[in-house]
Order: C-alpha cells, then structure tokens, then sequence
C-alpha cells in the first residue's frame, strides 16, 4: 500500500496521462460504424504493437555477454516487428476495399 | 538533445491519436491507417537512435529482428485470404502479448540478479504486464485455433470457478512475489506458467461464435500490457499507445457485445452454443427443397430481393458472383439488397468488406434495422451462408441460448431461400427452425456454385 502512495506521489504525470488517454481512448470509438469494426481492431491491435519499443530498449541496453537478455529481446522484437508491420499491412488491405474505384 | 527526443515521441504520440481517429471514420479510415504507421515508424526509430549511457547498442542484432519481422509480417499479410483476417488479427495480437511477456520475464530476471534498481510499484506493474501479456498470448492463440478450426469446442467442467481460483492464486502469488522479492526465480517462472495456462483456460470454455468479442478484448489486453511496460521504461509512447488500444478495445468490445444484446459477463461465463435446452430435433422436421430455376423465376419477377450474406459467404468465396447475380437481377429492374446483421461472418464488419471487395455499392448495405424496416416489402430473401443471425428462436423461444439476441427478421418477408451446404446447424451448434418454415425453401450446395447456377438460370431466362 505504501508502495502504491509513493507511487502516486512520485509520478502524477503519469497519472493525469493514463486517465486521459483512457477517456481519449473511449471518445475515439464511441461513434464508430459497425463496418469500420474489424479495420478499427486491426489498426488497434497494430498499436499494441507498441511494446516493440520496450523491447529494443532492453536489446540496446542488455551486456555483450547478457545472452538470456539478447536472445528473448531478439525474439521480442521480431514478434512486436511481426504485430506491428503485419498488423498495420492486414489493415490496410481491409481498407483498400473501401477504395472509391 | 533530450528536447527534440521529448518532441519527436511527442510527435509520434500524436499521430498514433490522429490515426486512431481517423480509422473511426470510413472516409478517412484508409488515412488513419497510414498516419498511425508513421507514428509508430517514428516512435521505433527515434527508440533506435537516442542515445543511452554505456549502451552496446547491438545494432546488428536488433536490425537482423526487424528485418525477419518485417519479412515475416509483411508476406502473411499479403498472402491471408479475406476470409482468415479474423484469426490473424488474433496471432498477430498474440504476438504482441508474446513480446510483452519476453520482455518483463527478463526485467524480472535482471531484477532478481541486481536486486537494486527497481521499486516496488515497478516490480508490481512487471509482473502485471507479464501475467496480462501472457493470458493475451495463449488466449489469442486458442482464439486463432478455435477460427481456424484447429481447436475445437470442449467443455472445462465447472469452467467459470476454475478460472476464478486460477487467476486468484496468480494475482496471490504476484502479491506474494512483489511483497517477498526473494528465494531464487522459481516464482516469477511458475507465475508465468500460471498466467499461460489462465489464457487458455480463461478462453477455451468460450464459444467459437464468440471469438471475435474474446479478440477484441484480449487486443485490449495487450494494449494493457504495452501501458505496464511502458510505465516501467518510463517511455510515453508505450504508455499513451498502449492505454489508447486498451481502453478503444473495451469500448469496442462492449460494442461487440451490445449488437448481441448480452454482456460481456454472460459472453465469457455463459459459453454460447454446444447444449441447447430446447432445441428442435432436426430430421423429423420437413424441409422444402427448391431447384435452382425455381428460385430463378422467382428472382427475376421478384420487385425486392434482399441477400442475407453469413461466414459461409466468406467460406465459399462467394461474394463476386453473388454480385454477378446482383447485376443481372438490376438490369431487369429488381431492387437488390443486402441486409447485415451486426455480427455476421466472424467478425463486426466481416460482410461489408467481403462485398466491398465485389464492388457493392455502400448504399445497398443495409444495417439490421433498416433492412428489418424494409423486409415486409421484401419479396425474396436470400441466406447466403448465414444461420443464427436469422435464428427465429431468437425471438421466440425462451429456452434457446440465443434466445434475446437481435436477429433479421426475414420471415417477414415474401418468402425465405437459403443456400445451404447441408443441414448441419450454425456455428454456434443451435438448431434452426427457420429451415423448417412454411415461407421457407432449401437449395443445397456451395454458396458459390448455387448462386453460379441461378445466375445462369437467370440468364437462360432472356
């Protein structure tokens, strides 16, 4: 529990973000039509690919000889890459169909 | 320095906004897209290069990674028939769980060797995005299985306790890890093989006609995770990205839920389809069998047809010649339709960008509402491959497991033809007793090779 007051004491930025980005994050959505449903869970499943980010910072930041730390960073990035690329590619095939001809 | 690395993120967050909102929007959808691709470009660029005290950078390493992925992510993308997008929308976000969970078991781990740099609401928000990383992993992959057909429907008995001692002895023992952060990494690892386990245990009960409600709440999940990660690299992007798709998947989840009028409880508790508590028995029933130039006549005399597009649309591939049809009924004059249910095929929207692909018209999609308005002016409609969504029981039988879920009211109209391989039931395992109706007549077969032959018929008609 004390951990938890620090915490909130520490970081209110971090704070004010999450609630923002929350209600942000709700607004968005809120009024969208259902045919854009499957696009809009895509592209937002390309975004959680955003995790990447975490894991080329552990890879940059890990000992030439820290093997555990490259190989699951390694492997962590291709995966976010995967998500991220093949999410937003996937996307943008569903949406091509949209296209006025 | 730290200013333009400040901005840049800043600037990345930004766009990740702006394309989010743009991709809620069709006319703008395809934009949207873009715009959030280039915020994430900029985010993981700007990630490669900013400097980092005694870093090694492993620039090989790390450009190697982005290589294979971008290679792996791009051909799957290109390669995936429309009709798989589901299930690989759910692998993807599997593997955005997977790297979520790669990365805290290793904080964890250098955690555990330095035992120095980490506060307890750090350790606690690792353990987090590990556990959630990991369900959104094995779930999205069960999700991915159970679409693809190769996983099938079994029950865990007494599922709903199961799930909630699991996931209670997990939390427990983060708790227990994160107040006692000591004895060895044997912990961490049985609390990850837990989290793993949860995920498929947590979706496995869940009906296969559930799925996309269980992607798009475990998309959120990952999203979750990406947040938790990002608060303990302190890295905003992750955060603000990460929240975003958790809390748009929430939405979009309960959205999910709503269009079939139950709740999110009921979807992952209840477990849709295998028993029905009524249902009709199937075979003492007779049904009416149509021949393709019967329905053919019909159509091409008919004033209003009205197509009722379902997954075995997408199976079959159908959709070209359903528009072929479509344009031969136009030309003698027949108001063609296509009514689609919130939920058809696998996935919100499914049907609409199916048809879109054949060149249908946007103002001949009808949503439910309107299209249940217009269907006792309707003088035929056609079931393409679609059954609970037109589920009578729905309405009328208290004891079906659908029963309460919105449905195209097509009994209203004229009269009913559904195109149907066999008289197998829907996905979701539920007897249906429109097959069985006065109005209604069967023409078996492929959707594709049915709707072939009454385009012929059609033709032949001239």
């Amino acid at each position: 529990m004390e951990a938890v007051i620090s915490f909130v004491a520490e970081n209110p930025m971090t704070l004010y973000m999450v609630v923002l980005a929350v209600y942000l994050g709700f607004e968005l959505i809120s009024k969208v039509p259902t045919v854009l449903h499957t696009p809009l869970m895509s592209g937002a499943n390309a975004i959680s690919g955003v995790v990447i980010i975490g894991a080329i910072l552990l890879v940059r930041q890990s000992a030439l000889d820290d093997y555990l730390s490259l190989i699951l960073g390694f492997v962590g990035i291709i995966l976010g890459t995967i998500n991220v690329v093949g999410g937003h590619a996937v996307t943008n095939r569903m949406l091509e169909m949209f296209k006025k001809k | 320095m730290e200013a333009i690395i400040n901005l840049t993120y800043l600037t990345s967050v930004i766009l990740l906004i702006v394309g989010l909102r743009n991709l809620s929007s069709p006319a703008t959808a395809r934009k949207g897209n873009i715009i959030a691709a280039v915020g994430m470009g900029l985010a993981i660029a700007l990630t490669l290069f900013i400097p980092i005290e005694g870093s090694n950078d492993h620039y090989f390493l790390i450009f190697l990674a982005l290589v294979i992925g971008t290679v792996i992510g791009v051909v799957v993308s290109k390669r995936v028939e429309m009709t798989a997008m589901p299930e690989l929308v759910s692998l993807f976000n599997g593997l955005g769980g997977a790297c979520a969970v790669s990365i805290s078991l290793i904080e964890l781990y250098n955690y555990q060797e330095t035992n120095a740099l980490f506060s307890i609401a750090e350790h606690l928000t690792t353990q987090l995005a590990m556990l959630i990383g990991a369900v959104a992993f094995t779930g999205s992959l069960i999700a991915y299985g159970k679409l693809s057909g190769r996983v099938s429907d079994w029950k865990i008995p007494a599922a709903a306790i199961v799930n909630i001692v699991f996931l209670a002895i997990t939390v427990g023992l983060i708790v227990y890890r994160v107040a006692v952060p000591s004895g060895g990494f044997v912990i961490p690892l049985v609390i990850l093989g837990l989290s793993l386990v949860y995920g498929i245990t947590f979706v496995q009960p869940i009906g296969g006609a559930d799925m996309p409600v269980v992607i798009s709440l475990l998309n959120a999940f990952t999203g979750v995770a990406a947040a938790l990660a990002g608060i303990v690299y302190g890295n905003q992007v992750m955060l603000v990205g990460g929240i975003l798709v958790g809390s748009s998947g929430t939405i979009l989840t309960v959205l999910m839920c709503k269009a079939m009028n139950r709740s999110l409880l009921n979807v992952i508790i209840g477990g849709f389809g295998g028993s029905s508590t009524s249902g009709v028995a199937a075979g003492e029933q007779v049904v009416k069998e149509a021949s393709a130039n019967d329905v053919a006549i019909m159509l091409r005399y008919a004033t209003n047809v009205s197509f009722i597009p379902g997954y075995g649309m997408a199976v079959a591939q159908a959709q070209k010649v359903c528009k072929e049809l479509d344009n031969l009924l136009s030309i003698h004059g027949v108001i063609v339709t296509y009514a689609i249910h919130p939920v058809a095929g696998r996935m919100p929207g499914h049907m609409n960008v199916l048809l879109a692909e054949a060149d249908v018209p946007y103002p001949s999609l009808l949503d439910m509402d309107d299209a249940n308005a217009g269907f006792p002016e309707t003088d035929v409609c056609i079931v393409v491959g679609a059954n609970d969504v037109v589920n009578p029981s729905a309405l009328d039988d208290p004891g079906s497991p659908i029963y309460g879920m919105p449905i195209l009211e097509i009994l209203k109209s004229k009269q009913v033809i559904v195109l149907k391989r066999s008289m197998n039931a829907g996905y979701s395992g539920i007897q249906n007793p429109l097959f069985f109706h006065e109005k209604t007549k069967m023409l078996f077969g492929d959707a594709k090779v049915s709707l072939q032959k009454l385009a012929e018929e059609v033709k032949a008609l001239d």
